[in-house]
């Protein structure tokens, strides 16, 4: 049948064309993939090469037959890794703390509360989510340095805290909860403090917990505040941590300690991530549609 | 979980289909298989004699309306319609000045001319529809298929569309097979249904003949406005008995329990029986009248028969009487609810 | 509801308060002391009210550089960035097997610190005296002749900068385009399959315009991303970005501002509101073009 055979010889192309395509596909994706790991394993991999044979190579070597975690050891001994890491944990809870109970309280009062200049409060905050940070660093710095607390905790953690889009984010979460619930809780008598902590948070939680790993990672990452207002060591971050040991420590001859250190300090998001994996995603997602 | 079981049709050239079936039955599938969105685990589909089961849906020629239209909704009503002639390559290729035409002739078919410059989201669901139609057929296709065209259409939109898909056929003589868990949609514009459950066919035929003559419980149930009747019964000696009193000579019927199914109006109203109901209610609808009534032996607390309105009910009496037309009484085993056949004293198998 | 006008404005204050002080008086302080000529920090005092800063930032060499750097590093990344990022999305969408993998895979960049990634990158492609590093060993391979990608000539340190630059910000723009694609009713591509329309014709007239809106976003903010990029460059080059010709607009404000030759927030504002400007601009021309090419 002359049809038939047409037929057949479609679908033998179409059939070539859709496993020649898919080839090709994964091809390509696996190459973005090794693009994208392969300076992970770089890092891993010279952090456990000896500091000798690292700078005896001429050629870089892929792998490393006596592999050896004395960088590691160098890594939190000669230069103070640990210190830096316990501050930026310590930033990073606090700041995420405060930043939690300050937006929840005004997502709060925007999505449920009624009050004169609601609205008008409300157009304000949307049009400080435009003011670039570069802009205001330049201020906040005076300001900090006025009040002396360069060089501390507080001025670190005080101007980190708020930033218009979670709140708006929460808000919007917040606003999707029926009316109803909330007035069947006033007609049983709830106070308000009591609703928002017993009805509004527990709903909202996959949207808290999006924007408390938002904000660890923002905090985690955090580079230009820090190296602004610190200049004593004992207060640097991971970020300005790994810039001064780049300067003044490993960067100049010891680059498989230097490795180390970056290791040890992506490593915490890393595993966060690995844990969370699907949330974190979803709720970046979630965040980005948004905005 | 087999969606469709052993599919064996012939679908007769330039006729429309109903294939009917409530909800899961399989019938959406069967859609797919057809146009080729989905692909049978055995067996072959053929269109007219090409074997087409292995081809992808773009080498069909096949025309699907999906049940919620799926209009390019960034795309006009023209362009909307246009967008299956622009995919025409080689041999087929048309230019514009021919593409305009058949666009303009799909449009006039399904008359919305007017709207041609406008987006979906500025359509009702009744226009929505016809663009969707008219995208279907501007490619000529072999086959017509829709996918539950009225399902999403409130109840006047309804009755006027389903001409116009009637219409439509008769004008296009194009093979159609539509889709549909409303039986009254299907018999009155199908040249023939098919009726499904569970991914198995249970019947074919014309509307009538499936209708006067269904071949088991579930389409006698299925067909029909008021529903059929269905009664607790058992045969004896070639007599039906429902409870105690025996009120039809069905001749050829195996003794034992049995299911009746009896329809509306397989009613006759007679005094003196043979089958005693407790009388409920009348409801007056003008030429007829329903009798609402109850009896133990039936399956739903209350059954309705259709009497002409010239027959008068005495209401005050606390039960009523009735004689069963053969023609219109059905014996189904209990448990198979295959139908059972028997011969009345009217001529004839019933 | 009653209007409880103090309990509203009272969850409001701890928000307002740090708003206020770190977000809305600092935008009309740098606003006030771009205006202000001769600002001395350590007296507090200054001259005379005028455009003084601008004019004097607009003739420095070195913000002119780091203009030209940051509009290269704008017009190379934000199309690659955001064209790769689609196909990639695109690519991923129409497979099964593996999917959830490569999807992690790819999203790990965006929870790295960029300083610390930075450095590994800045190992690879550097030429020291003893070793030519990673990445020229492979261009020899090839038969082509090494350079310095982070002390070596300006075309080489661009390509680096680009390079870090889109790799960091792919992440982000891919989990949007994906979860964009995910959302594009499956039923359209049916009815498209039904017309008979090629795959790439798919692509093209329903898969981007149905998208069109996450695209745009992911430009306009790959844009604006773009414009504030700083330690991505200080990754790789160190902090003296000056020396190494690589500075950014942002680097110059903060030079300006605590930099060795800093001290003058006046400068650095004036150069912070000039950024903002040419920010604004290229919004508000990227919202006009996409009123014709967007479908919502």
């Amino acid at each position: 049948m002359g049809n038939q055979s047409d037929y057949e010889k479609i679908e033998k192309t179409a059939k070539i064309r859709r496993t020649a395509g898919n080839i090709v596909l994964y091809f390509l994706l696996t190459i973005w993939a090794l693009i994208v790991l392969f300076p992970f394993y770089w890092m891993v991999l010279t952090s456990v090469k000896s500091y000798g044979s690292y700078n005896a190579e001429h050629i870089p070597t892929f792998f490393t037959l006596s592999p050896t975690l004395q960088n590691y050891v160098d890594a939190f001994t000669t230069v103070s890794l640990g210190r830096y890491l316990a501050n930026t944990l310590i930033f990073t809870v606090i700041t995420t703390a405060i930043m939690l109970v300050v937006i929840t309280l005004a997502a709060f009062a925007f999505a449920r509360l009624d009050f004169k200049g609601k609205d008008i409060a409300f157009t304000l905050f949307l049009s400080l989510m435009m003011i670039p940070n570069e802009l205001v660093v330049i201020t906040n710095f005076a300001t900090i340095t006025n009040l002396g607390l360069r060089n501390t905790f507080t001025g670190l953690i005080l101007p980190s805290v708020t930033s218009v889009f979670y709140i708006y984010l929460l808000r919007e979460n917040f606003a999707q909860i029926p009316d109803e619930l909330y007035y069947a809780a006033k007609v049983d008598g709830t106070s308000d403090l009591r609703y928002l902590r017993r009805v509004m948070i527990p709903i909202c939680k996959p949207t808290l917990i999006t924007i408390v790993i938002l904000k660890v990672i923002e905090c985690w990452n955090s580079y230009v505040w820090p190296r602004l207002i610190t200049d004593d060591p004992d207060y640097f971050l991971v970020s300005n941590g790994i810039q001064e040991i780049r300067e003044n420590g490993f960067g100049r001859e010891n680059i498989p300690a230097m490795m180390a250190a970056v290791v040890v300090i992506s490593l915490p998001l890393i595993i966060l991530f690995l844990i969370f994996r699907k949330k974190i995603m979803a709720g970046v997602a979630r965040g980005g549609t948004k905005g | 979980m087999i969606a469709v079981n052993n599919f064996d049709f012939e679908i007769p050239d330039g006729k429309l289909v109903g294939l009917l079936g409530p909800s899961g039955c399989g019938k959406s599938t069967t859609l797919n298989l057809i146009c080729g969105l989905q692909k049978p685990t055995a067996g072959k589909i053929y269109f007219g004699d090409d074997d087409v089961t292995n081809l992808p849906p773009e080498n069909r020629g096949v025309g699907l309306v999906f049940q919620n239209y799926a209009l390019y909704p960034h795309l006009t009503v023209q362009q909307n319609i246009r967008f299956p002639l622009e995919n025409l390559k080689g041999a087929d290729k048309l230019s514009k000045e021919d593409m305009q035409k058949r666009v303009y002739e799909a449009a006039k078919l399904v008359q919305i001319e007017e709207l041609m410059e406008r987006k979906p989201s500025e359509l009702s669901g009744g226009q929505q529809q016809r663009v969707a139609i008219a995208r279907a057929l501007v490619k000529m296709p072999r086959v017509l298929l829709l996918d539950e065209p009225l399902s999403n259409l409130d109840a006047r939109l309804r009755l006027q569309t389903r001409e116009e898909i009637r219409r439509i056929q008769k004008e296009t003589k194009i093979t159609t097979i539509f889709v549909t868990h409303d039986q009254d949609e299907a018999m009155s514009i199908s040249d023939m249904i098919v009726v499904m459950k569970d991914g198995v066919v249970q019947q074919i035929g014309k509307p009538q003949e499936v209708y006067d003559n269904p071949v088991n419980l579930f389409v006698a149930k299925f067909l029909g406005t008021p529903p059929i009747n269905v009664f607790e019964g058992s045969v004896q000696e070639n007599m039906l008995y429902i409870g105690s009193e025996a009120v039809l000579a069905v001749k050829g019927a195996p003794d034992g329990p049995i299911s009746v199914a009896i329809r509306p109006e397989g009613f006759i109203l007679r005094e003196d029986g043979p089958l005693h109901c407790s009388l409920g209610r009348l409801e007056v609808m003008g030429r007829d009248v329903s009798v609402v009534s109850s009896h133990p032996c039936c399956e739903n607390t209350a059954f309705r028969s259709i009497i002409n309105a010239e027959n008068k009910v005495d209401l005050a009496s606390e039960t009523v009487g009735f004689a069963l037309k053969p023609a219109k009484t059905f014996l189904f085993n209990r448990e198979t609810g295959e139908r059972i056949y028997f011969t009345s004293s009217e001529s004839g198998r019933m | 509801m009653e209007k409880n006008n103090i309990k509203g404005w009272l969850y409001l204050i701890p928000a307002f308060l740090f708003l206020g002080v770190f977000m809305i008086y600092p935008l009309v302080d740098v606003f006030v002391y771009s205006f202000e000529e001769g600002y001395n920090s350590a007296s507090q005092t200054f001259f005379g009210v005028g455009t003084y800063n601008y004019s004097y930032v607009l003739h420095d060499p070195y913000f002119l550089q780091a203009v030209k750097n940051t509009f290269i590093l704008v017009i190379i990344t934000v199309p690659l960035s955001t064209g790769l990022a689609l196909l990639i999305s695109v690519g991923l969408s129409s497979i099964k097997p593996l999917r959830e993998l490569f999807q992690t895979i790819y999203f790990l960049p965006y929870v790295t610190n960029t300083l610390a990634v930075g450095l590994v990158f800045m190992i690879l492609f550097k030429k020291t005296a003893y070793s030519d590093g990673l990445v020229n060993l492979l261009i020899t391979a090839f038969g082509g002749k090494g350079v310095d990608f982070i002390g070596g000539p300006y075309w080489a340190k661009m390509f680096v900068l680009c390079f870090y630059t889109i790799w960091v910000v792919m992440p982000f723009k891919i989990l949007i385009l994906t979860s964009a694609l995910a959302s594009v009713n499956q039923v359209y591509y049916n009815a498209a399959r039904v017309d008979g329309t090629s795959r790439f014709r798919i692509f093209r007239r329903i898969t981007i315009p149905m998208i069109s809106p996450m695209i745009f976003y992911l430009v306009i903010t790959g844009f604006i991303g773009a414009f504030k990029a700083y330690s991505d460059a200080v990754a790789l080059f160190g902090t003296d970005l000056n020396a190494a010709e690589m500075n950014t607009i942002v680097g110059y404000v903060y030079d300006m501002l605590y930099g060795d030759s800093g001290g003058y927030p006046s400068y650095a504002s004036a150069a912070a509101i000039i950024l903002f400007a040419i920010v604004l601009t290229i919004t508000c021309i990227n919202l006009l073009v996409s009123k014709k090419h967007v479908h919502y």
